[in-house]
């Protein structure tokens, strides 16, 4: 524990915690429009950033916030279009920004422990300016996803109905690509470009097996996301693991102990009701798990 | 009372460059119950949502409200019931919070659920026979159930008109007559109503018209045609010749 009394652990420990509860409260929107590997596709082309913030000598992280909204921004425009053609032009965008991102790497003076340290995370190295960045940005997009959440939520659950309704849907939508932008870039510093995803969706996967309703959902995920990236930095600190790697690694360890228990539970249930089971109405469809 | 809440001229809609709608002219007057029969492929669904703007038309106009589609403004007006819900990605959500969607066009985005729209949603569940499963998760309730969900949801809005896509497909009995039951509320009211159906049972008393759509044109437009047996009778209009493949009963239960 004494390692917290250093002002970085401090620093890692509270941009962990912000980004924990920020990016369940957005990720719950993407699962909920199936759109659970987004953050895996932004992340990809935020990298393609972080190469021309290095190249140029600008901050990697404002370069990477601009890149990835315009990633982001384009994904929107190619759903939005129609799923077709989607998935492969999704995939140019994905691996292009890959590819960009350590192209670009490669030709500045950053050595391979930068690149890797956008790739899997940094959390040590985080300064108090890019606390700062974090923290306000984090919060904004908290704010945001739980003040819209009645149109948000709409326009994911049904677009249609969302646009007969007269939501601004287009503008709803690019919020939350726009917000997936940020939240990944913000978080790329915590995690990783290739385990922010992680953080974004397991946390819902998991509050969703025990909930029943959005509120309750987000409310959980917001409070798994907490307690994965606490308890994943205390083990980081304490074990001398990957910070990123150790907060995901918890998140879905809360994942498969929440889906035993449950299935232990059911058993049991209905073990101690035999009698009510057979009358009982339909069983309820399972809900669907969405697995990052 | 007789103000039009929905006109189209020679609408016209077209999928990749295949006609689904040729040539529709359709108008329905304030407090009207119009049901769009038809076998499936007629492009019945097509033309409701042509009217709420869901699919572009090529040629013609809608008007609702006395507007012109692409100025219309006033979505509050309006109650949206579509054929089913979406599964989304499993993300569970309460009948309540489904049916609280509805109050969106009124509301707006920006303004937080007051008394008016919690009490707009309870008489909405209130309606449909669904108060008792507000807090149950969507996806734990009956097809049927579920549709009666969808049909609070858009009279949370308080709305003036109500556009249904086959409400009453694959619906069970008890929810088919709640359905019937809030419909006949709703036009009580003073509500107007322009539904999509497949066949009409226990909704056939609530319906004042009838708009036979075949291949993409109207075929009919009047009374409700007679259920089983009417094309024996001597004064039958026989609206749809080439329909062979339609069981004579279509339109009763």
């Amino acid at each position: 524990m004494e390692l917290f009394q250093y002002p970085y652990m401090q620093r890692a420990l509270i941009g962990a915690l912000v980004i924990g509860l920020a990016a369940p409260a957005l990720g719950i929107y993407l699962v909920q429009r199936r759109l659970a590997l987004i953050g895996d596709g932004v992340g990809h082309v935020a990298l393609t950033g972080v190469g021309a913030g290095l190249l140029l000598n600008r901050s990697p992280v404002l370069v990477a916030v601009i890149a990835a909204t315009i990633g982001a921004i384009a994904i929107e425009i190619v759903r939005a279009r129609g799923r077709t053609s989607g998935d492969l032009a999704l995939a140019l965008l994905f691996y292009g920004g890959i590819a960009g991102g350590v192209l670009l790497v490669g030709l500045s003076d950053a050595t391979s422990a930068n690149l890797n340290a956008y790739l899997f995370g940094s959390l040590t190295t985080i300064s108090p300016a890019d606390l700062t960045t974090i923290a306000v940005l984090g919060a904004a997009i908290l704010v945001t996803m739980i003040a819209l959440r009645p149109a948000l939520f709409a326009v994911s659950h049904d677009e249609e109905y969302a646009r007969v309704s007269g939501l601004p849907v287009r503008t709803l939508n690019l919020l939350i690509a726009v917000a997936t932008a940020v939240t990944v870039t913000i978080a790329m510093r915590a995690v990783g470009v290739l385990l922010i995803s992680a953080l974004m969706v397991v946390p819902v996967a998991t509050a969703q097996q025990v909930t029943r309703g959005f509120r309750s959902t987000m409310a959980a995920a917001m409070a798994l996301g907490l307690f994965a990236a606490g308890s994943g930095v205390w083990v980081a600190a304490t074990a001398d693991t990957a910070p990123g790697a150790s907060v995901v690694l918890v998140a879905i360890a809360s994942f498969l102990v929440v889906a035993v228990a449950g299935a232990l539970w059911r058993v049991v249930r209905r073990r101690t009701t035999p009698t009510a089971a057979p009358t009982a109405a339909p069983t309820p469809e399972p809900h669907e798990v969405v697995l990052g | 009372m007789t103000s039009p809440v929905i006109t189209i001229e020679h609408g016209v809609v077209g999928y990749d460059g295949r006609p689904v709608l040729r040539d529709i002219s359709l108008t329905v007057t304030a407090g009207e119950v119009v049901a769009i029969l038809g076998a499936n492929g007629s492009g019945k669904s097509t033309l409701i949502r042509a009217v709420l703007g869901l699919v572009p038309i090529s040629a013609g106009s809608v008007t609702l409200f006395d507007r012109p589609l692409r100025r219309f403004r006033q979505w509050a007006r309006i109650g949206y019931v579509p054929q089913r819900l979406g599964a989304g990605g499993g993300v569970p959500a309460t009948v309540r919070e489904v049916v609280a969607s509805g109050r969106l066009a009124r509301r707006g985005v920006l303004r937080p659920p007051g008394r008016a729209d919690r009490a707009a949603v309870n008489a909405a569940l209130g309606a449909v026979g669904l108060a008792d499963r507000a807090g149950d998760p969507v996806s734990t309730l009956s097809g049927g159930q579920q549709q009666r969900t969808l049909i609070a949801r858009a009279l949370a809005g308080q709305p003036e008109l109500l556009v249904l896509d086959e409400p009453t497909a694959g619906v069970d009995a008890a929810s088919q007559e709640a359905f019937a039951g809030a419909l006949r509320d709703f036009v009580a009211d003073g509500g107007t109503v322009l539904l999509v159906a497949h066949e009409l049972g226990p909704l056939r008393p609530v319906i004042s018209r009838a708009v036979v759509v075949h291949e993409g044109r109207i075929a009919h437009d009047g009374a409700v045609p007679d259920p089983a047996g009417h094309h024996a009778e001597p004064d039958h209009d026989h609206v749809h010749p080439h329909c062979y493949d339609e069981p004579a009963g279509l339109w009763s239960n």
